[in-house]
């Protein structure tokens, strides 16, 4: 098997706080292969967000190996690090804070372009930034407005168009469509689906949304405080969820058919303090099956088989 | 709109909504938020109010209390009666009364709902005082009450909403809107600030509240999966207009308006395996330039000439089921896409 466009090993990341250390993402492995999807789902705050932004350097590690395309990019130089961020680009969560309100939708979608030097001349940077424009979706004659004037849909086209600019191998899509409502984060799911098919492109899907995630991923990563607990191909995480957590955050998902009744797992209280956690499950706390045993040691990913990784010391 | 129903004042409507409009008028135009917006909700019963943004959900229930900011919110027309009280006739004093002790509302954003620099159990007890009339030792003690009822200890009772999660602030809110027993509850988005399993909690805890003190309640939300398994009937709002309303199995099983079917297209299921979902195309319409007729039209894909000429009115489809669509005034008109049919 050849080598994953992105791969991850035992990435960390720590932050300081008065309180203590943070261990915001702490011991995650993961890899995305060329054109295909992974969702990295988890509740506010299991550090999914962070790993994201790890994965692209825009927060530095702690700890841990991130390559990308066969390249060690950890330790890359701001420089060098420039040129790998074209084929590896992000698409943040709120389209309402991440454009310049300064800029036209012509400057914000060719600055990835000028800053780059992609083409030699203004025309061909504003050929390239209509043709982006069209393939996200967006009307040419929008180009001279300003990101107020448009809504959050069309605000999340041009942060797409942004980050299609450079023509990348992968794309981190923050909660991409967590701010939009229901019918057109439809609009933009097909979207995304549209130009992954059309270019090949890889995507880490974070999101809190399980129908979402399940929608659009091939495989799905799980996270709670900082650890992956579950991984495993979409279709067959949904139908054989073995963590614990896992089967409490699917159980939990309101379903839109009143001829479907989950049974719900109820979890007891609320996700603790990722400040100074111990070696432990850190599940065990909310964990109906927890023991001795989850309190001595944090249970590995071990292979359950077909690509079902489970970190569990009961299941 | 024709009248709601033949036998209009049925004894057991605790809440009856009817011609509701109201219009926030700014230097730069009239926002038509609310367009002459009937509903009617039975007494224990839970109405789920499903729209997108802007499409005047929460308007609608800040006019029941009474509370849309003036200015620019304006009611324009409409009568709104509670448990029998005509509350557009109500002076600001008996609305004090009748907010919190006849109605309350839970509001979407937790974070913000709470007074930062009150403890927590004070901010139950004011509302028993005021309410209830009751002294401060009275107001403390029912207050630990209620919040033990919504599973916060309470001896957390002294501290303050920053020292809680999301989720715990949500109860508190909760446990301030059930204190006076309320006939009715409105709740805005209550669970949208919230992670899922929390969420789960957080419903399945209101539900058994407004089991146990036999309450009515309005729910209102985006997410259609709630409305599932909350709901005992829908009434789908665009535009400020009520288009489609039903009992929950009408609106799940038999929707009849493609406002409602786009919504249940666009919709991402874990119990259905699609390779792309069906949106609805283009965008709500802006509320200071609403199009003539019916204002989903410019986006419905069954529209026609006749849809932009006048505001459709309600066509029975059961005891409960209206839909407002000018297609149907061809008898052997049916909505294309199989989502929700049986």
């Amino acid at each position: 098997m050849s080598e994953p466009l992105l791969q991850v090993e035992h990435l960390k990341k720590y932050f300081k706080t008065g309180k203590g250390i943070l261990q915001a993402v702490d011991d995650v492995s993961l890899s995305v292969d060329s054109g295909r999807t992974l969702g990295l789902v988890g509740e506010s705050g299991c550090g999914k967000s962070t790993t994201g932004k790890t994965i692209i350097r825009l927060i530095e590690p702690t700890a841990g190996t991130i390559r990308f395309q066969g390249q060690d990019i950890t330790k890359l130089s701001r420089g060098k690090m420039k040129s790998v961020r074209q084929n590896l680009q992000i698409i943040f969560q709120d389209p309402f804070s991440s454009l310049d309100p300064r800029k036209t939708v012509e400057q914000l979608i060719g600055e990835p372009l000028k800053w780059n030097r992609i083409f030699g001349t203004r025309a061909e940077d504003k050929a390239h930034i209509l043709h982006l424009m069209d393939v996200v979706g967006l009307s040419r004659r929008l180009v001279n407005t300003y990101p107020h004037e448009l809504d959050g849909g069309r605000r999340q086209r041009i942060g797409i168009a942004r980050a299609l600019a450079l023509d990348p191998k992968l794309i981190v899509c923050d909660e991409p469509v967590s701010a939009l409502d229901v019918s057109v984060q439809a609009q933009v799911l097909n979207l995304l689906k549209e130009l992954q098919k059309e270019y090949g492109i890889a995507y880490l899907f974070i999101t809190h949304d399980l129908s979402v995630v399940n929608h659009f991923s091939d495989d799905i990563a799980v996270m709670y405080l900082g650890k992956i607990v579950e991984v495993a191909p979409s279709k067959e995480l949904f139908r054989d969820p073995i963590h614990p957590y896992t089967k409490a955050l699917l159980s939990a998902i309101p379903i839109p058919d009143i001829d479907v009744r989950m049974e719900q797992i109820p979890l007891k209280g609320e996700i603790t303090s990722p400040i100074n956690m111990k070696d432990d499950c850190h599940f065990a706390a909310r964990c109906p099956y927890a023991d001795e045993s989850c309190l001595h040691c944090c249970p590995d990913l071990t292979d359950r088989g077909s690509g079902h990784f489970v970190a569990c010391h009961k299941f | 709109m024709e009248e709601l129903r033949k036998d209009t004042n049925k004894p057991d409507d605790l809440l009856v909504i009817e011609g509701l409009t109201v219009f926030y008028e700014t230097d730069e135009g009239t926002a038509r938020a609310v367009n002459d917006l009937s509903i009617r909700l039975k007494k224990g019963s839970t109405l789920g109010l499903v729209g997108e943004t802007g499409s005047g959900k929460t308007t609608t229930a800040l006019a029941i209390l009474r509370l849309v900011p003036d200015p620019p919110g304006v009611i324009k027309s409409g009568t709104i009666t509670l448990d029998g009280i005509d509350i557009m006739s109500c002076t600001e004093g008996e609305m004090d009364m009748i907010r919190g002790s006849k109605v309350s509302m839970i509001f979407q954003d937790p974070m913000t709902a709470l007074n930062p620099v009150m403890s927590v159990e004070e901010q139950i007890a004011e509302t028993l005082r005021i309410h209830e009339g009751m002294n401060k030792h009275e107001s403390l003690e029912k207050a630990r009450d209620l919040l033990a009822m919504v599973g916060i200890p309470p001896e957390r009772g002294r501290e303050y909403p920053h020292q809680f999660s999301g989720g715990m602030k949500q109860r508190v809110i909760i446990a301030i809107a059930f204190a006076c027993s309320p006939k009715l509850l409105i709740a805005d988005e209550p669970t949208t600030a919230l992670d899922v399993t929390i969420q789960a909690q957080i419903l399945r805890e209101m539900r058994e509240l407004k089991e146990r003190h036999d309450m009515s309640m309005i729910l209102i939300t985006h997410d259609l999966g709630i409305v599932a398994q909350t709901c005992d009937q829908v009434a789908v709002i665009y535009a400020g207009r009520i288009v489609e309303y039903g009992t929950l199995r009408d609106i799940f099983k038999n929707a009849k308006h493609p406002y409602t079917e786009g919504l249940f297209g666009s919709l991402p299921r874990i119990n259905e395996d699609r390779e792309m979902l069906d949106p609805i195309p283009g965008l709500m319409p802006d509320p200071m330039e609403l199009p003539p007729g019916c204002a989903f039209a410019p986006r419905c894909r069954y529209a026609s000439d006749r849809c932009s000429e006048a505001v459709p009115e309600a066509r029975w489809f059961g005891e409960e089921h209206y839909v407002c669509c000018s297609a149907y005034d061809d008898p052997g008109f049916a909505l294309k896409g199989g989502q929700s049919h049986e």
